[in-house]
């Protein structure tokens, strides 16, 4: 919307600075994650980030030298080999998530395998357990994950090494907690009480391996996208419980499978495992589209005239940082994306495109009608009714009507008067100025707290790297 | 299935007559309790799967691992007659509102899939007369086959034979009722659009093999092997759902989106929608594979999103254009591509977008492409773009006939026109009697713009002053 608030207008000869999305923009992103950033220099990377890597990397290098002696080398070499291919079918699920399933799948079952086709007889039709180290799970592990991952590398897509080491120190915890249990005669196979209490034990430790995991992805996202951790970590918990439960009983099935199948189960199993994760695959790949859509599409006000050039990215880019620093959970965050994307849709109502200048002037009827308008087309896919109900509300001000407007939508009216004022310039004080200007304002028009988060999210970097 | 024809309701009493004959020989007074406790069991699991299947992409398919039940019955109760027995329990499905018809086929279907992946099983493995459903004797039913650990190597390549016989046995019967049936002739042709068939057929293949899990998993933990495999199912299933559910919306999303644009201008209100459906009737004509059928419809639905950088006052302008006022319009394809190009599925419907405007005879815009320069998208949409203007009502004219567009079309084939594609359009616009919905007559509002000139109407060019 169009409702500059004062002065500082808008010099056109800043505008080449505002286009930073039109090229190159990343398939999925959702979350602004910068991986080309962050392996710059060791200052960027954060502390948590490099506690975990220079951990992993410690024990993986310990680890490595206990594989002498491996006894059983053909059940390493098939697990090794299906880690690696499932780390070679990574799947990135919605918001920039590197997970690969498949590969946790096998790890976790290699950690927790007991026999393979009864190899190892023991007395009174009990088959003793293969016997593996738990520093050689870690570092069978981690080749496989390694190998899987090399053509990731060649192809020139980032390495993954963060989620990596996070699903490690997940295998690493199963593997020093179950193995000894193993090498202590608790857990074998050969009856129904054996194989319950060996369920019993699984199930217990896939959970934890999952929570581990989970916990660790979250601090290292809650850094990467300054948000607050335990918003992070709910995010995480509820996007990625179906996936971890399904890959927790896939390895339990493999674990107790093989015992009967032998080798062979990994090749039948991995049928099954890769349509399974098709459909996470086809259901990430289709938000991705839907986004693209969507902030393709609302463009249309731009090249139609009516705003400035990037001006829906720009706001839908600080929005979520914002939004992000106000502690809003994902699916939150999503609806404000979109609305923030076709906050300006409704412009489309009007014949002529507000002349450059003139915003200042527009009336409140003509802003009432532009956000009408606008919440009337996004209501017409008759899925988007929360975005609808947040542009519909987006030219309200936050003391004085009737109703309170939802925090989505004062954030976008305090963004969107923002970036009509700056235009995407990293001028340090335009910024402050706009900033002071909305802030003029800000008991009756706008919401205090989010003008204080856009000062805090506008001050830590320059709006084109948000 | 809706009211079956005469054909499909023969085919149907043949397979079921075929199913009762095989189910007959079912082992029920002889078999151990072992035995008939596994087949509940499996019957069970096969129940369960097939009461929740997943909508896939095409709306018609729906699409349940209920296989993998009938397939571990192939391997445990050892052969056809269970596997029949299991397949035959489709018939109980908890769906609803699946006419008694589809239950009766739906049995009759998986039993004798069942079987014969069954017998084929046993055919691999070298029994004699497998196909022929003798009657089992007490031995062969005294237990639950179960492979001994490491002996499962055996098994194998009978199992991926029979998984095999199997899928191709359900889609080749599935897919003859869908033929025969004149009413899901239609049903049929979508199910074979975007990640159709290969798409299930992939997911069958794929899943077969939890079947031999499946057996695996009951030598170790016993019939508890079925529950726990209905987790991960169950996953996959959740994210199917949402695929199906985000599909649509994206789907709703695109065509209000692409209506906003056009509420602009009153005249050419449902413009891209009609384009888009007459570009996907040419589409299918000419035998186009689905997924190249489909990008041309969106390609239709947005070719004239870029008219939107063209100024008002230039679409309004009643009289002769400037020459800048003319490049302006000519402009709008390139406007297009700027807005959509970022689409990545997209891809080859871009091409239409660009050059809907271009010529056979290289007269015409943006890039002045002639014959086989101009990409096929382009042309489709070109012929179904002028179709619908010149049906349409502008300012300055009434709409015209279909016939008389048609007269019009056949006139500009060869010179504007792709004389196949208008073949293909009046010939799919004869076999769809109705399908082409006219633009609906109304009243403008005030605040809409009335387009004085049609660029893309092929009866009246646009005029444009000689330059001095």
């Amino acid at each position: 919307m169009g409702d500059m608030v004062a002065g500082a207008g808008t010099a056109p000869a800043s505008l080449p600075a505002s286009l930073p999305a039109s090229h190159g923009v990343p398939r999925e992103s959702e979350i602004t994650v910068r991986p080309g950033q962050r392996w710059v220099s060791l200052q960027s990377v954060d502390t948590a980030r490099l506690l975990l890597l220079g951990g992993t990397g410690l024990l993986v290098a310990i680890s490595l030298a206990h594989l002498v002696g491996l006894r059983y080398p053909s059940v390493a070499i098939a697990f090794g080999l299906f880690i690696a291919f499932g780390e070679l079918l990574r799947l990135a699920l919605p918001g920039n998530r590197e997970t690969a399933p498949i590969a946790m799948t096998a790890a976790l079952a290699f950690a927790m395998v007991l026999d393979i086709a009864r190899h190892n007889p023991g007395s009174n039709g009990t088959y003793l357990p293969i016997p593996f180290e738990p520093t050689q799970i870690v570092a069978v592990a981690a080749l496989g994950m390694a190998l899987g991952a090399l053509p990731h590398i060649a192809a020139g897509r980032p390495a993954g090494i963060s989620s990596m080491s996070a699903r490690l120190v997940a295998i690493a915890f199963v593997a020093f907690v179950f193995r000894p249990m193993v090498t202590a005669g608790l857990l074998m196979l050969g009856s129904p009480r054996r194989a319950a209490m060996a369920f019993a034990v699984m199930a217990l430790l896939v959970t934890l391996a999952w929570l581990i995991e989970t916990v660790i992805t979250a601090v290292i996202r809650a850094e990467d996208l300054r948000a607050r951790y335990l918003v992070t970590l709910a995010d995480e918990l509820r996007l990625q419980w179906r996936l971890g439960l399904a890959v927790g009983v896939s390895a339990i099935i493999t674990v107790f499978a093989a015992s009967a199948m032998g080798l062979y189960e990994l090749a039948v199993f991995a049928g099954p495992l890769f349509v399974i994760q098709l459909a996470f695959r086809r259901y990430a790949g289709i938000r991705s589209t839907y986004l693209q859509t969507v902030r393709a599409l609302a463009q249309v006000t731009e090249v139609a005239g009516y705003v400035d050039s990037g001006h829906s990215r720009r706001v839908s880019k600080i929005a979520l940082a914002v939004g992000r620093e106000l502690g809003m959970a994902e699916p939150e965050l999503l609806n404000l994306e979109y609305a923030a994307l076709m906050h300006d849709i409704g412009q489309l109502s009007l014949i002529e495109p507000i002349p450059a200048g003139a915003t200042i002037d527009v009336a409140g009827e003509t802003r009432r009608r532009i956000a009408e308008f606008g919440a009337e087309v996004i209501s017409q896919t008759g899925v988007l009714d929360a975005v609808a109900e947040i542009v519909r509300c987006q030219w309200l001000p936050y003391r004085g009507g009737a109703v309170k407007p939802p925090l989505e939508s004062r954030i976008i009216k305090v963004v969107n008067a923002f970036d009509d004022q700056v235009a995407g310039s990293s001028d340090r004080d335009r910024i402050a100025a706009a900033i002071s200007v909305i802030r003029d304002e800000m008991e009756r028009e706008y919401d205090p707290a989010v003008v204080a988060a856009l000062a805090i999210v506008t001050g830590r970097l320059p709006v084109s790297r948000l | 299935m809706g009211r079956l024809s005469f054909a499909a309701w023969l085919y149907l009493i043949v397979v079921t007559a075929v199913a009762v004959a095989i189910l007959r020989y079912a082992p029920i007074g002889i078999a151990s309790h072992d035995w008939l406790g596994a087949y509940a069991v499996l019957a069970l699991l096969f129940l369960v799967c097939d009461s929740t299947p997943t909508t896939l992409a095409a709306r018609q398919s729906a699409w349940s691992p209920s296989s993998a039940a009938t397939l571990a019955a192939v391997v445990m109760l050892n052969g056809g007659i269970g596997a029949a027995m299991v397949g035959a329990v489709a018939v109980l499905t908890l769906r609803r509102h699946v006419p008694l018809a589809e239950r009766l086929f739906n049995g009759a279907m998986y039993a004798v899939a069942g079987y014969i992946a069954g017998s084929s099983y046993l055919a691999v493995q070298g029994t004699a007369g497998a196909f022929w459903p003798n009657v089992l004797t007490a031995q062969e039913v005294s237990e639950v086959h179960i492979p001994s650990p490491g002996m499962f190597a055996k098994v194998l390549v009978p199992f991926a034979v029979a998984a095999l016989v199997h899928v191709f046995v359900n889609h080749g019967l599935l897919w003859g009722i869908l033929l025969l049936d004149r009413h899901s002739r239609s049903a049929a042709r979508r199910s074979a659009s975007p990640g159709g068939l290969p798409q299930l057929l992939a997911y069958d293949i794929g899943f077969a093999g939890l079947g031999l899990v499946i057996v695996a998993l009951w030598g170790v933990i016993g019939p508890f092997a079925s529950a726990i495999v209905l987790v991960p199912l169950y996953v996959a299933r959740w994210a199917m759902g949402q695929f199906a559910e985000q599909q649509r919306a994206h789907s709703a999303t695109l065509a209000a989106l692409c209506q906003a644009v056009e509420t602009k201008d009153f005249y050419t209100r449902g413009h891209g929608d009609r384009v888009s459906r007459g570009a996907g009737m040419i589409a299918r004509k000419i035998n186009m594979p689905p997924n190249r059928a489909e990008a041309v419809t969106f390609a239709g639905m947005l070719h004239d999103v870029g008219k939107l950088g063209v100024p008002t006052k230039v679409l309004q302008k009643d009289g002769t254009l400037t020459e800048e006022e003319f490049a302006a319009i000519q402009l709008h394809p390139m406007r297009g591509l700027e807005i959509v190009g970022e689409i990545g599925f997209l891809n080859e419907a871009l091409t239409g977008i660009m050059h809907h405007h271009e010529r056979m005879d290289g007269r015409g815009y943006p890039m002045g492409f002639a014959g086989d320069e101009i990409p096929e998208f382009a042309k489709i949409i070109a012929v179904a773009d002028a179709f619908d203007s010149m049906t349409s009502t502008r300012s300055y004219r009434k709409a015209r006939s279909i016939e008389e567009a048609i007269v019009e079309l056949r006139k500009n084939a060869g010179s504007q026109f792709d004389p196949k594609i208008v073949d293909a359009f009046i010939s799919a616009l004869a076999d769809g009697r109705g399908e082409w919905k006219l633009q609906e007559p109304a009243q403008p509002r005030d605040y809409e713009i009335l387009t004085s000139q049609d660029h893309d109407d092929p009866t009246s060019p646009l005029r444009v002053a000689p330059s001095r």
